[in-house]
């Protein structure tokens, strides 16, 4: 997944929270929460960069950390809350 | 938003820890539209049946919704009273809908008609629950009145034909029907919908058949296996975690969400701490007169009160406390037990200790009620006769000198 591009499903919603973020998908109205402020910075701009390995160092995830986020985007992967980014069509 | 700018709130823990200390938005929020009700059921949270003259107008519930939006609120439960009623409630619901607050509207199926099953159909981000408290007829008319399970049933009907999927079926858990559990899971299934659990509140009207009605110990153990048993697939909002001491964890959060995660706006705009808690102790403000919602939400003495760390009081030594976390709120303070003490309910049985001390139960501070019973009021008599009675009582006015003689 490091080397993968990725991005914020267009139906979700971010709400910021004093622990981290409610992220919310209107499409199957599942109400995820993002614990760390850091993982809502690596979710919310994940757009914005090349791959998820990118986006884990502009948040500064420490490299012993990164098992750990990628599970965690994993999860999120699978309830639709991030996705694939096709950069053929960007 | 600034809600946390003046208490050093902890970072990292567990996400129970962080809701406890409150969000900067619900993630729940109920609100109901009206006080009035077609029907008149015995155990009403709410007390409802008449509409306030005060309710909110469209244009106030518009300025809610935008509020909510704006505060990022991804749903809202719409209840009442029976909010169809209100002819502007199918306006409102495409308005939230169209601002990004998805909605979820508890009715009796009373205005769930063909044509407006079809059209719920056809929305998205429109979730409808049918109340149903009982799986025949006899049960549930007992406590909703007659007629209102053919209602509920024929709702559930038109929704499935028109094509509406996963409908919620509501249930108060009640001594009644307990034993139907596997009944409503089959009307469900039936209708392709989902059930819900609820559990039965004292507040509103509730608190007058409580406690013939609330689930007798053994049967709060039948209730607690029953949902172990199904886990995901029936809902319950998270109204069972009272029963955590028993054992194993129930899926949901498994806390008192209290201005804390939920809260309820009243159809006057009031705002309270929770749905079950409809009285003056738990009002944080009114949505007009006070600023607006999200300023009642963030700013009230009294939900910064519930998002302070509480101690177990009279719980704090029991070796489940960590599980129920002392039950409910609004069941302690309806049924007068102390809100730092054990809920009425409690598995260990110190609920049942309390109830039976001295108590005194408060006032309800509003009743919407209806002054007389209309046609399709409940009665919750049974007519029976006391044991060993078997003559007429002696008149004082019997002149038969045998009258009231037993021969033994």
């Amino acid at each position: 997944m490091l080397g993968e591009a990725w991005s914020l499903s267009p139906s979700v919603a971010l709400r910021p929270e004093p622990f981290g973020a409610l992220a919310y998908h209107f499409g199957n109205r599942r109400l995820t929460f993002l614990k760390r402020p850091q993982l809502v910075d690596v979710v919310r701009d994940l757009e914005q960069h090349r791959d998820v390995a990118a986006a884990l160092d502009a948040a500064g995830v420490a490299e012993d950390q990164r098992p750990a986020y990628v599970a965690a985007l994993r999860d999120l992967a699978r309830a639709d809350m991030i996705r694939p980014r096709q950069e053929a069509t960007r | 938003m600034t809600l946390m700018e003046t208490a050093a709130r902890p970072e990292g823990g567990t996400l129970l820890e962080q809701f406890e200390l409150g969000l900067d938005a619900p993630i729940c929020l109920t609100w109901e539209l009206t006080y009035s009700c077609n029907l008149s059921c015995a155990h009403c949270l709410s007390s409802s049946g008449r509409r306030d003259p005060r309710e909110l107008t469209t244009e106030q519930c518009e300025a809610v919704i935008d509020e909510l939006q704006r505060m990022q609120v991804f749903y809202v439960n719409i209840g009442g009273g029976e909010p169809t009623m209100r002819p502007d409630f199918w306006h409102l619901v495409e308005y939230a809908v169209a601002h990004q607050v998805g909605v979820k509207f508890s009715t009796n199926g009373v205005r769930i008609t063909p044509e407006r099953a079809r059209w719920l159909a056809s929305t998205d981000y429109v979730d409808v629950q049918i109340s149903l408290d009982g799986a025949t007829a006899e049960v549930n008319d007992r406590v909703r009145g007659p007629g209102s399970y053919a209602t509920a049933i024929n709702a559930l009907r038109h929704l499935a034909n028109e094509g509406f999927r996963d409908a919620k079926i509501s249930v108060v858990c009640t001594r009644e029907n307990i034993d139907q559990l596997d009944e409503f899971k089959a009307i469900a299934d039936t209708y392709g919908a989902t059930l819900r659990l609820t559990r039965l509140r004292p507040s509103g009207r509730g608190a007058d058949v409580w406690d013939d009605l609330h689930p007798l110990p053994h049967q709060q153990r039948q209730l607690f296996d029953w949902l172990v048993a199904h886990g995901e697939d029936v809902l319950t909002g998270d109204s069972f975690f009272h029963l955590a001491g028993f054992g194993e964890k129930l899926p949901g959060l498994n806390l008192c969400g209290a201005g804390r995660v939920v809260c309820l706006i009243d159809p006057v705009g009031d705002v309270y701490a929770c749905p079950f808690a409809i009285h003056d102790n738990f009002l944080a403000g009114n949505v007009l007169a006070d600023g607006g919602f999200a300023k009642v939400w963030q700013e009230s003495a009294l939900f910064q009160d519930l998002r302070a760390p509480q101690t177990g009081g009279a719980c704090s030594g029991c070796a489940h406390y960590d599980a129920c976390r002392g039950g409910c709120m609004a069941a302690k303070f309806f049924t007068g037990l102390p809100l730092d003490g054990p809920d009425p309910e409690c598995v260990e049985g110190y609920g049942e200790s309390a109830l039976a001390g001295p108590r005194s139960i408060p006032a309800a501070s509003q009743d919407h009620s209806r002054d007389a019973p209309g046609r399709n009021a409940p009665v919750l008599l049974t007519l029976s006769r006391r044991d060993g009675v078997d003559a007429p009582p002696v008149s004082a006015c019997a002149e038969s000198p045998l009258a009231g003689f037993v021969p033994a």
